[in-house]
């Protein structure tokens, strides 16, 4: 039997993510929509790992120079994405003892 | 560690990232599901970190120290920029990070096309494989468009700049569907040579088309339509980091990207389907053309307008209320003075509820985030479709700067916004409207609730308006 090739592999988790990712999505309560977009955008930043591996592991200029940006533009969200996720998060729980205004985090200046 | 032990690691992270998402099904389990993100991406980079020592033998120092230097630069940045974002400008951080992704995709396209076996992919006669180089190319596209589309929408979205193509107001020429047409099929065209031939001069032209497309994708697209345009910026992201997965053969990054692209797509679906638009119509845009054109000519129709006091008496002598809050109350900033407001109207035993519709503000989620922030307890915060059968039952309802999402005209066929579904404020039996002016929404469309008789205008900034209502409350 011929060798399958490895992109068939690769087409195969991708089909399968999608039906995953479906379904979980449409589970997600609309009142945490933003929180997922940004959840999202912390995600799509793995591909960190590319980045890592260009900016380590290539020798040319032009490899070191894309692979060290691309390491920075996506670890600004990594950093920020789930940051900002945590912190919207936290406002979503439950208050007890409420004082009207008493945890402004980041209110205009 | 052997590549087995890496790809496994790798799988554990893509668990992690799907449990992220999982979490996000209800707040109490939504800091869990963090966590988890925060845990996957932990285990991704530290997987990978091993994997270049494996690799670089000798040079290893050098190499990890370059990505040291890239992510305290990019970490920090976005730490700033979570730390200090206000919840109003969420919309335009997000187009920000999406901005991110898709230039980072291209720049690891770039030196994956530039030397290949730095990263993992294997050549055959000293060539990148045919798949490979198509995935390169389908990678760098979508990444090239993510980026330069995200930039023009978080310009639309910040409405600060005055650069034409940043405005809110889209930008449509003739021919332009046509020209669009033909730079894809261009852009294509070059993707295809290189493709064939893995030579440096059809990448670039590729890659310089693909953001010239992205920006000429985004500036037909009004204002209105901007929660699609950036969850529809969301899902690309997703596609651009999964086509890189691709290209490195790499199924954590095929996973992630996929999870991110779905979700993108879900949520676009969602917005169109809430504004009762088909994708393509707000793609191919030109809809809403600029907000607070006060409609001129026709008819001048009386409105009952009252002040603060007028709305604080009719609020405070209610049995219930349901706030609606829209873009005005996100630009005024006014999520803490409603909060205020509605803690005094609880206190005395009135029954305070928040009505959300879907597009309401500028992203997916927008108010829930804004009056979360405010701490209103979101058992307090509805859906549309969760309250709209209460209105008829309610005494007073407080729309704050938002128009079209409860313009009755949605049930009037022939109009332009008929079918979208709408909050029915029309019902309740006393209507307060916050407006800075009467200017029509986005849709350019009159709204006959504002005429009717149970209704009473309010004008004015609805931060200063609410806060002039807590002091006649007293």
């Amino acid at each position: 039997m011929e060798a399958i090739s490895p992109t068939i592999f690769n087409v195969i988790i991708f089909v399968l993510a999608i039906y995953v990712g479906y379904h979980v999505v449409w589970n997600v309560t609309p009142a945490l929509h933003t929180p997922l977009m940004s959840v999202t955008n912390a995600i799509s930043a793995i591909v960190i790992v590319g980045a890592m591996l260009a900016a380590a592991l290539t020798e040319t200029t032009i490899g070191k120079v894309m692979g060290v940006s691309a390491v920075a533009l996506a670890s600004v969200n990594v950093f920020g994405g789930f940051l900002v996720t945590r912190r919207m998060l936290e406002m979503f729980r439950k208050k007890e003892p409420r004082k009207p205004g008493s945890t402004k985090q980041g209110a205009p200046k | 560690m052997s590549m087995n032990v890496v790809i496994l690691l790798y799988l554990i992270a893509s668990v992690c990232f799907i449990q992220a998402l999982k979490g996000l099904s209800h707040p109490t389990t939504s800091r869990l599901g963090n966590t988890f993100g925060m845990v996957g991406m932990a285990i991704a980079v530290a997987t990978t970190v091993a994997l270049i020592i494996k690799l670089a033998g000798e040079t290893v120092g050098n190499g990890l120290l370059y990505v040291v230097v890239g992510i305290a630069v990019g970490g920090t940045i976005g730490t700033i920029l979570a730390k200090r974002v206000q919840m109003t400008k969420m919309p335009e951080l997000v187009a920000f990070m999406h901005s991110m992704i898709g230039l980072a995709a291209v720049f690891i396209a770039v030196a994956a096309v530039a030397e290949p076996t730095a990263l993992g992919i294997q050549l055959i006669d000293r060539q990148i494989p045919f798949g490979n180089r198509l995935e390169l190319f389908i990678g760098t596209f979508v990444g090239a468009i993510t980026f330069s589309g995200s930039v023009i929408a978080f310009g639309k979205l910040s409405g600060r700049y005055k650069f034409r193509l940043f405005q809110g107001a889209p930008v449509v020429f003739r021919g332009q569907q046509l020209f669009n047409l033909i730079m894809a099929i261009a852009m294509i065209g070059c993707g295809l040579w290189f493709v064939a031939t893995q030579a440096w001069l059809p990448f670039i032209l590729m890659a310089a088309i693909a953001f010239v497309m992205g920006v000429l994708i985004i500036i037909p697209i009004g204002g209105a339509d901007m929660p699609v345009v950036v969850s529809m910026l969301n899902s690309y992201s997703g596609w651009a980091a999964a086509g890189i997965g691709f290209s490195l053969n790499n199924s954590m990054l095929i996973i992630s990207g996929s999870l991110v692209g779905s979700s993108g797509a879900i949520l676009s679906y969602i917005m169109c389907k809430a504004m009762n638009r088909s994708f393509f119509s707000v793609i191919l845009g030109g809809f809403g053309a600029e907000e607070g054109t006060t409609v001129d000519g026709g008819e001048q129709r009386p409105v009952k307008s009252g002040s603060a006091d007028d709305a604080a008496f009719l609020l405070s002598n209610s049995d219930s209320v349901i706030i609606v809050p829209g873009y005005g109350l996100a630009v005024a900033r006014a999520q803490h003075a409603v909060k205020e407001m509605a803690d005094k109207l609880i206190a005395s035993g009135i029954e305070v509820r928040y009505a959300v519709h879907p597009v309401a503000g500028r992203m997916p989620g927008h108010m829930n985030v804004l009056l979360a922030e405010a701490e209103v307890p979101y058992e307090q915060v509805f859906e549309m479709d969760g309250i709209n059968s209460e209105f008829g039952q309610t005494d007073v309802v407080f729309v704050l700067g938002a128009n079209d999402v409860v313009n009755p005209a949605a049930r009037t066929p022939g109009s332009p916004i008929h079918g979208m579904p709408i909050l029915e404020a029309f019902k309740a039996r006393n209507v307060i409207v916050n407006k800075r002016s009467m200017a029509t929404g986005y849709a350019g469309l009159d709204n006959e609730l504002f005429y009717m008789d149970k209704t009473m205008m309010v004008f004015g900034d609805a931060k200063k308006v609410v806060e002039n209502i807590v002091k006649a409350i007293d």
